[in-house]
């Protein structure tokens, strides 16, 4: 959707720890992507290179933790992991489920010299 | 674990036990264990400058033997023997540039091929940030800063979000006419022109136009300058009317109270289905137009299920910005909600 404002986070959160941390070169870049955070990864990818361009991150390899998608079902009242918002309830079937996890977007770590 | 070195033990310094970290820092001389690889365990005391000599069990080909020898590890260094002796991998606390340690010539210690191309005493030449943060985590904290400025104010906040065309503009200016004398100011999103705060100021309220250019949608930072201009009075309403885009505005907190999302009987029954995010992400859902429905083969009914299929808590009106059908009840509902927060 907005992988490129999304890319701007990263590499101003980059630049923020380079100052911190004292590196030069991010060499691995890990972020943990939920499956509802409406990211597309290969949009991702191509924005993160070019937005990375002149930054510690140029270069870097990124790679992406997939989080499972998590949700309430108000029908059984349990908490269940599913694939999509709109799938149904696996333990009973409902269709009434509210996400409660799955929208992260986090960077975890990254490797630095 | 220790972003210098590596190293998760936790080392005792002047009989204190803490974080390797914390040694670090304090650049405190410590103890701790580790191993070079060859699969031998071993302990010694070192301060960080790293020009430390040391003995301990190592392999040269099948031999295994001990003799002193020094890591200095700013420039190469020969071994009397002339044999060159391998640290192994990665998870020694001196790492030498991770599985990278190359060692072109017999006897020979070249630091500078690590993945840094130099070497730094005290540091290891690739590391493992914990960074832990996400990637809004600037935008979230600005909305914060955001939500306490209205809180403190007792403001209302509204963020409209809905594609083009759904009528959010004449539904404010139906809105501003209705709510008389309570005060409130807008901020509109849109890429290009102030055509829709023109039509805002022209019914008398206070408007802002933000254009994000080619941005998909407002950001906590705009909406933050907005606030700060238009200098919201207490208890007052402020409509944010998000750039026309079901998906991008869904993700982004401005420091709202609640979106409201907006959906005309023109834009098929399907629309919460296809974009969940938003409609997931709203408190209220405005099924807008509801004078044409009987013209454009519409049924409200599943619009209703569809939106409680993505989300079974939200409320639902059905309005006519235009007929004025409806528009009592999204006003009672304002009214409400204003001074819940104003409470």
């Amino acid at each position: 959707m907005h992988e490129m404002s999304l890319v701007e986070g990263i590499r101003s959160i980059v630049l923020d720890q380079a100052r911190t941390h004292g590196f030069s070169r991010v060499t691995v870049l890990r972020l943990e992507i939920g499956r509802f955070a409406g990211v597309e990864k290969p949009a991702l990818d191509f924005a993160f290179d070019v937005v990375m361009r002149g930054s510690p991150a140029e270069g870097a390899r990124l790679e992406i933790i997939d989080l499972p998608g998590q949700a309430m079902c108000y029908d059984c009242m349990t908490a269940v992991e599913i694939a999509s918002r709109l799938d149904p309830c696996p333990r009973c079937g409902g269709g009434r489920l509210i996400p409660n996890g799955g929208d992260e977007m986090r960077i975890k770590d990254m490797e630095v010299v | 674990m220790c972003t210098v070195c590596g190293c998760s033990d936790k080392v005792i310094v002047d009989g204190r036990e803490m974080s390797h970290d914390e040694a670090h820092r304090l650049g405190l001389a410590h103890h701790h264990a580790h191993s070079h690889g060859d699969g031998l365990p071993h302990g010694h005391d070192h301060t960080h400058d790293h020009s430390h000599g040391h003995s301990h069990p190592h392999r040269h080909g099948d031999t295994l033997h001990d003799h002193p020898h020094d890591h200095h590890h700013s420039h190469p260094h020969d071994h009397a023997h002339g044999a060159g002796h391998s640290h192994g991998d990665a998870d020694h606390a001196h790492d030498h540039g991770g599985g990278d340690h190359h060692h072109p010539h017999e006897g020979t210690h070249h630091y500078g091929l690590g993945a840094a191309g130099v070497s730094v005493p005290g540091l290891t030449q690739a590391r493992l940030i914990e960074v832990e943060t996400s990637i809004l985590a600037k935008n979230d904290a600005i909305a914060q800063g955001n939500r306490r400025v209205l809180t403190a104010l007792g403001t209302l906040a509204l963020n409209l979000v809905s594609s083009p065309g759904s009528g959010k503009t004449t539904l404010l200016c139906k809105t501003i006419e209705a709510l008389g004398d309570t005060p409130l100011a807008v901020i509109e999103g849109d890429q290009q022109t102030s055509a829709d705060a023109d039509r805002i100021r022209a019914t008398g309220a206070r408007a802002i136009q933000i254009n994000t250019g080619k941005g998909c949608h407002l950001d906590a930072q705009m909406v933050g300058h907005a606030i700060d201009e238009l200098r919201p009075r207490p208890n007052s309403l402020l409509f944010i009317e998000n750039v026309g885009n079901l998906v991008c505005p869904a993700a982004f907190d401005l420091g709202e109270d609640a979106k409201v999302a907006i959906l005309s009987v023109t834009e098929g029954e399907d629309k919460p289905l296809k974009y969940p995010d938003m409609f997931t992400a709203a408190r209220l859902a405005i099924l807008n137009k509801v004078d044409l429905a009987p013209h454009c083969d519409v049924d409200l009914d599943l619009y209703e299920e569809n939106l409680r299929r993505v989300n079974p808590d939200i409320t639902i009106l059905r309005l006519s910005a235009r007929s004025g059908e409806g528009m009592a009840t999204w006003i009672d509902w304002l009214r409400a909600r204003l001074a819940e927060k104003a409470a």
